[in-house]
């Protein structure tokens, strides 16, 4: 029998009278209209659905558990975020705290957040797709949706959408963005923040154009060939130029050097004291005077000592001419105005001690093996390209080369690139945190033409710039205005003659006045409220430190009479706090009875030894500051307000809120006031 | 015969794809065995979920005599982290090292690094790593930020501990698990919240009602829960 004779009698028994052929067409109408029924029966949704119900069954919260589950598809839909997530769906157990011993998804509770689940939905914080229904769609990238589940370790970006304030439960992007500022990526990258202000530098890379004052060719070229050989902790990055080009390099930034404002004042000397005595003193002076808030040194173990604020001085005396040093010391603002340095007021003395220490610390290695041969005209004509090509004024200012604009790409939607326009290295994972992470690591792996620099980081340090860049992505900038938790970017400048002087000493290196400024020392904008007058001038005339276990400290700056009459004229009518009458703290209150009950809350109720020292025979407390004289330092309605509400008058202080009442508050601040340094005045 | 060639051919083209995916990563061949594993460092390492651990894992492998075995074969099992390689043999001096990535799931996870012993069978020994989620950072910053300072004896160049400095009874550390596991979430919040003496303890805790949120002290216990050692057991047996 052939093929042909028995398809034609199957085909006669289907269709072969209108009958059969009316029952036919029903049944395939049947048998199509029930696929996409059966398909859904059986999606992958389901499954989990019915493991869940099976799943609570034997759990002591069964009844409550079945009551809250609801069977189908789930959505969260905010129009105004355009999210639409079908997540909860599968994960259908995201409220259920009761289920939190589960250790395996989908039907762990979301552990708990500063947000409601309903409020911003998943896909905000964790990406995927959150309209799919199935796990495949929903987690990784497909052809239709290729931004796949963000890695729980970059999560943190996610609150950067949104919030600019620092937040204390998102270390990691903190960390990102203080290094986006610190290692100056922004003097190449633009990037814009969800609340429309750009990623502001912090690190002051050196103005150039009076480089050959300063420092020798030959440093120049070893410095540009390997930063971190000089000092391991510079930001500067590397830019694996060749000896050729370093060479070159080196020769115009000699070559384009003017002379600056201070080579054109006298050098006044004083002969530092001969041998092993100068290097004593130079040593201790370098210590007293504090450098090392800011400067760090390394010691014989390798470690570095000291602040991070300015340059590191391991290998100062390598590199520095010694006349440039001693005119530096004497005015850094001759050589650099926009110098975060004070102009210290030091002596032809300290000057000729500092200077002998600082040239002292030197490595005769770093520069044995340079030998550059004579600088001629072609080789600073290639060196003015390179610095123009590498965009080496982005950072630094060179005379007769202008910054460039627009250099690097735009990175204010980073975390939002489409894949395909990403380029991959073979091998490596294609997704974007691994692309960023990869490119921040080692940029010129993507290609040895590529301008972009190697900067010294550890893999923690690269995981956090990611997770800083993430942030950066579509949905934060259309983010409605009201969610963006902006910060201040207050710009303020003190005025006037006592303002001038604090330009020049540079207080707001280290001090913030009225939101502006840094966050080494304590935040002076209502230090007129606080302090007494004659506690100010003492003070400034010998900073002695009120936390003496601290490594920074304030340095001293030699001021002159009139010049301490200035600041603390200034100090103490410009920066009150509001709400200081005097009539909330009656003095008749401050009585010796009062006082003696402060003292048993002292000691007894509230354990404020454990971290004050109010006598130091007995105490031995170290996290805050030493109380023996505040009883001369401070007010006591400033001691009253801080003890009702320290973090009011003090923000982000350690110190927490005693909760006391008003009648505690007023005893122990007849207590304190009690606290005085000697009989005839002064500071210990 | 023309029937068995079929499935012959059908069989031979399966069979590589099977163990194609099985081969993923092939385990070095032990060349040495040892008789004792114990762990050199690494171990109780803090990070966030998800993340690289800063220090790989390192385990040394030693013979009856003690002396280090080169060359012995080290597996790294847990559920939820990611070991490269998680199959070593030990180098040189004996040790094998890992670099460690957490699981997504806050909480303490618990290692076990396995050696085959030479007569068959194997020796191991157990480690943990922390991983801590949105909470338990937030409780890490906060208590780093106001708790440390007496409640942790080692100095930084940042803080200097205060620990010696307070009259005894001695604070706690976070981490020891002995004390702290049995004090339930409700006194640990209490005590912090309203100090030491709303547990009839010392006056040196001071009160963080009118500093912290309810949700950053939730944090703080939620954040030595995660550290405690021996683990906390909620968080134990992963």
């Amino acid at each position: 029998m052939s093929l042909g004779n028995q398809f034609g009698r199957v085909a006669r028994f289907f269709v072969g009278t209108a009958p059969r052929r009316f029952a036919s067409v029903s049944v395939l109408l049947a048998v199509v209209s029930s696929i996409a029924p059966t398909k859904d029966l059986f999606s992958e949704w389901r499954h989990y659905q019915r493991r869940y119900v099976r799943m609570i069954r034997n759990r002591p919260d069964a009844a409550r558990l079945e009551r809250r589950f609801e069977s189908g598809i789930h959505q969260i839909w905010i129009p105004e975020q355009h999210v639409v997530d079908r997540c909860s769906t599968c994960h259908v157990a995201l409220q259920e705290a009761s289920l939190a011993d589960l250790r395996k998804e989908p039907f762990r509770p979301h552990p708990p957040m500063p947000h409601s689940l309903t409020e911003f939905g998943c896909v905000v914080c964790h990406h995927g797709q959150g309209a799919a229904t199935t796990v495949q769609e929903a987690h990784y990238s497909t052809k239709a949706w290729e931004q796949p589940i963000l890695p729980s370790r970059y999560t943190e970006s996610s609150c950067g959408q949104c919030h600019m304030d620092v937040l204390e439960g998102t270390p990691r992007l903190n960390q990102g963005r203080r290094l986006l500022a610190r290692y100056g990526c922004a003097h190449c990258h633009a990037i814009t923040q969800p609340d429309g202000t750009l990623v502001a530098p912090v690190d002051e890379p050196p103005s150039l154009e009076h480089v050959a004052e300063k420092t020798t060719r030959e440093w120049i070229f070893a410095w540009v060939k390997n930063p971190q050989a000089y000092a391991a902790s510079s930001t500067m990055p590397n830019y694996r130029f060749s000896d050729q080009e370093a060479a070159d390099i080196a020769s115009f930034l000699v070559a384009q050097s003017t002379a600056s404002e201070n080579s054109r004042k006298e050098l006044k000397r004083a002969a530092p004291p001969p041998g092993d005595d100068a290097a004593q003193a130079g040593t201790s002076l370098y210590g007293t005077l504090f450098c090392s808030s800011c400067h760090a040194i390394q010691n014989a173990a390798g470690n570095l000592v000291g602040g991070d604020l300015a340059p590191e001085l391991t290998r100062v005396g390598s590199k520095v001419n010694p006349d440039w040093l001693r005119r530096w010391l004497q005015a850094p603002q001759g050589y650099d105005p926009k110098t975060r340095m004070p102009r210290y007021r030091y002596d032809e003395k300290q000057v000729a001690l500092l200077s002998t220490f600082l040239l002292s610390k030197k490595d005769d290695d770093f520069l044995a093996n340079v030998h550059l041969p004579d600088s001629d005209t072609a080789s600073i004509a290639r060196g003015k390209k390179l610095v123009a090509d590498y965009g080496c004024t982005a950072c630094h200012r060179v005379n007769g080369v202008n910054p460039p604009e627009s250099f690097a790409p735009d990175l204010s939607r980073i975390g939002s690139k489409p894949l395909f326009q990403v380029g991959f290295i073979r091998g490596m994972p294609e997704t974007l945190p691994d692309y960023i992470a990869g490119k921040i690591h080692d940029p010129r792996a993507f290609g040895p033409a590529l301008k972009m620099p190697t900067f010294s980081l550890t893999d923690v340090q690269v995981e956090s710039l990611t997770t800083a860049l993430l942030a950066q992505t579509d949905r934060a900038v259309t983010m409605p205005p009201e969610l963006v938790r902006t910060t201040s970017h207050a710009k303020y400048h003190p005025g006037g003659d006592a303002g001038r002087l604090m330009e020049d000493l540079r207080c707001q290196s280290c001090h913030s006045i009225n939101g502006n400024g840094g966050d080494m020392a304590p935040d002076l904008s209502f230090e007129g409220s606080a302090v007494q007058r004659k506690w100010l001038v003492d003070f400034m005339n010998n900073p002695n430190t009120l936390r003496p276990a601290l490594i920074r400290r304030m340095p001293k700056f030699n001021l002159s009479e009139a010049e301490i009459k200035s600041l603390s004229d200034y100090m103490l009518s410009a920066y009150q706090a509001s709400g200081f009458d005097s009539q909330a703290l009656e003095a008749s209150a401050l009585n010796a009875d009062a006082a003696a009950r402060g003292k048993q809350l002292f000691y007894t109720k509230y354990a404020c030894q454990s971290c004050h020292i109010a006598d130091y025979k007995k105490d031995k407390g170290y996290v805050g500051p030493a109380l023996t004289d505040v009883g001369d330092q401070l007010t006591p309605v400033w001691i009253y307000k801080l003890l009702k509400n320290p973090n009011a008058l003090n923000p982000g202080t350690v110190m927490p809120n005693p909760n006391l009442t008003d009648g505690e508050a007023r005893d122990l601040t007849a207590f304190l006031i009690t606290l005085k340094a000697h009989p005839k005045g002064g500071t210990t | 015969m023309k029937r068995v060639a079929t499935y012959g051919l059908v069989l031979i083209l399966i069979l590589p794809g099977c163990t194609a995916r099985r081969a993923a990563g092939p385990s070095p061949t032990p060349k040495a065995y040892g008789t004792q594993l114990v762990e050199v460092s690494g171990g109780k390492q803090i990070g966030g979920v998800g993340s690289k651990l800063s220090d790989p894992l390192v385990v040394q492998v030693n013979g009856a005599d003690g002396s280090p075995v080169p060359g012995a074969l080290v597996s790294f099992r847990c559920v939820g982290l990611t070991f490269n390689p998680s199959d070593a043999l030990s180098d040189s001096s004996g040790q094998a090292s890992v670099a460690v990535q957490l699981g997504g799931i806050p909480g303490s996870y618990q290692v076990l690094a396995a050696t085959p012993k030479s007569g068959g069978g194997t020796v191991t020994v157990t480690s943990h790593e922390i991983a801590l989620g949105y909470q338990e950072k937030l409780g890490k910053e906060v208590s780093e930020k106001y708790c440390t300072f007496c409640h942790d004896p080692e100095s930084t160049p940042e803080r200097v501990s205060n620990f010696d400095n307070l009259t005894p009874p001695s604070p706690h550390q976070f981490s020891d698990g002995n004390t702290l596991n049995p004090m339930s979430d409700a006194d640990l919040i209490k005590i912090i919240a309203d100090g030491g003496p709303a547990l009839g303890k010392s006056p040196q805790t001071p009160a963080y009602r009118g500093t912290l949120t309810t949700a950053e002290i939730k944090a703080v216990v939620a954040y030595l829960r995660a550290v405690a050692d021996p683990p906390y057991p909620a968080s134990a047996g992963k």
